[in-house]
């Protein structure tokens, strides 16, 4: 299993866990957690509507591709720890991560 | 006014193949987007990514499929508002519809068919304390008309083409250019960026890289912009202009005022003809949602076919339908 944490808009932390090698990425696995996401594009890095902030473990995960550089950079609220989760897989490098959702409501 | 049989909000893919549904059953149709040309989101978000879902095309780009439908259409002669909202749908007496845009068009129709997908696409706005109270009076998320901003001072915020663009093209028309962004490298074309840094170079812009607005202020109109860099510094700009380009993003609108039962954003309908709560009003594609919907063009293209089926008999009441192949019939057009 994979397990790491997910704070939503309202700052409440809940731990997330998902069986490895389900081949998902982090947008779909929030938006089947019942998170209040658009995720309009669908996970193409194009919307931006699945952005989240990194609060811990951004050291192991992937680094950042250039399309999804090109998003975050046409977000106002983007940081430093911004990511998109449609371009996050879920698998042992987000493990014990923590995301917080900042992207728009539904 | 616009008379029409059917009046489409929505002018993406499953709003363009309900005019062919609708005119192989002899009922005209109007379409109005808020975007500036048609597609929707395939146009205006990914024009160039291919598609493999849609039966009989084992590729099609986005933009191709959006071509195609409107060669699809022609024969049944659709017209269209493009860039222009829908704010007002007015039921009249003899219970046709009137749809209002926040450009003062009027479309009078039998039947309304919402196709808006993910809702209006709007301007991205950033987190800046007082941006609202100033919009229209100095704060601008486009440029409409360029003209307004010469000899005046101009700042822009956004990192990418049209930021880059509009500063480029600004550069000789406003009394100041500044474009501030959040990095210190753009993702615009490169083209663009080396000519942002030019300009910078020979004192025609100033460019302020690695910094964020985070206030602005003015007497009934703006006069300063507060941009902060990321060693927190604070800095002053007089301006007479902002806009800020931070891209489009899709909002539910003035949909969520209609009476409509919504569900997370997508109106509530029924499987067997697509319709509303509200009789004579209609929803398809993206922005509806019904027990195992998927948001799929193809299914948009589905709900089209019933829907006409259905609203067949507002437009023409006292005919019997009768349903016909296009390989008996062919698709004569208007």
């Amino acid at each position: 299993m994979i397990q790491f944490i997910v704070e939503d808009r309202d700052g409440t932390r809940r731990p997330v866990e998902i069986p490895e090698g389900m081949g998902l990425n982090l947008m779909e696995v929030l938006k089947a957690s019942e998170y209040n996401i658009l995720a309009t594009c669908g996970g193409m890095a194009l919307c931006a509507t699945c952005h989240v902030h990194i609060l811990e473990g951004e050291d192991k995960l992937p680094p950042v591709s250039d399309a999804e550089l090109d998003i975050l950079d046409t977000l106002p609220s983007a940081h430093a720890n911004s990511r998109l989760a449609c371009q996050l897989r879920v698998e042992e490098t987000i493990e014990g991560a923590v995301f917080q959702i900042a992207g728009e409501e539904n | 006014m616009i008379t029409t049989d059917i009046c489409i909000i929505g002018a993406g893919p499953v709003g363009l193949f309900a005019v062919f549904e609708a005119g192989l059953l002899k009922m005209r149709c109007h379409l109005i987007d808020a975007l500036p040309q048609v597609g929707g989101q395939l146009s205006e978000i990914y024009p160039q990514k291919p598609i493999y879902d849609i039966p009989g095309y084992p590729e099609v780009k986005a933009q191709e499929l959006v071509d195609n439908l409107m060669q699809q259409i022609a024969p049944f002669k659709p017209t269209f508002s493009l860039g222009e909202r829908v704010e007002v749908l007015e039921q009249q007496e003899d219970k046709s519809y009137l749809v209002q845009t926040n450009e003062g068009t009027q479309v009078r129709c039998q039947v309304v068919v919402i196709a808006g997908g993910l809702g209006c696409f709007e301007p991205r706005k950033p987190e800046i304390v007082g941006l609202e109270q100033f919009e229209g009076k100095g704060v601008g998320y486009m440029v409409k008309n360029p003209e307004l901003l010469r000899d005046r001072r101009v700042v822009l915020a956004g990192g990418g083409d049209s930021a880059l663009d509009w500063t480029i093209f600004l550069a000789s028309v406003a009394k100041e250019v500044t474009l501030i962004h959040r990095s210190d490298s753009f993702r615009g074309a490169p083209d663009s960026a080396e000519k942002v840094f030019e300009l910078a170079q020979e004192g025609k812009i100033n460019l302020i890289l690695n910094s964020n607005i985070r206030a602005i202020h003015g007497n009934g109109h703006l006069q300063e912009v507060i941009v902060e860099g990321k060693d927190k510094v604070q800095s002053s700009l007089k301006a007479d202009h902002l806009v800020a380009l931070f891209g489009l993003t899709p909002k539910l609108g003035p949909i969520a005022n209609w009476n409509l039962a919504i569900d997370k954003s997508a109106i509530k309908v029924n499987t067997e003809d697509y319709s509303t709560n509200v009789e004579r009003i209609y929803a398809i594609g993206d922005i509806n949602t019904y027990p195992g919907k998927l948001k799929l063009i193809l299914c948009g293209f589905h709900e089209a076919a019933l829907m006409c089926q259905s609203a067949f008999k507002y437009v023409y009441p006292s005919q019997k339908l009768s349903f016909k192949y296009t390989t008996v019939n062919g698709a004569p057009g208007f």
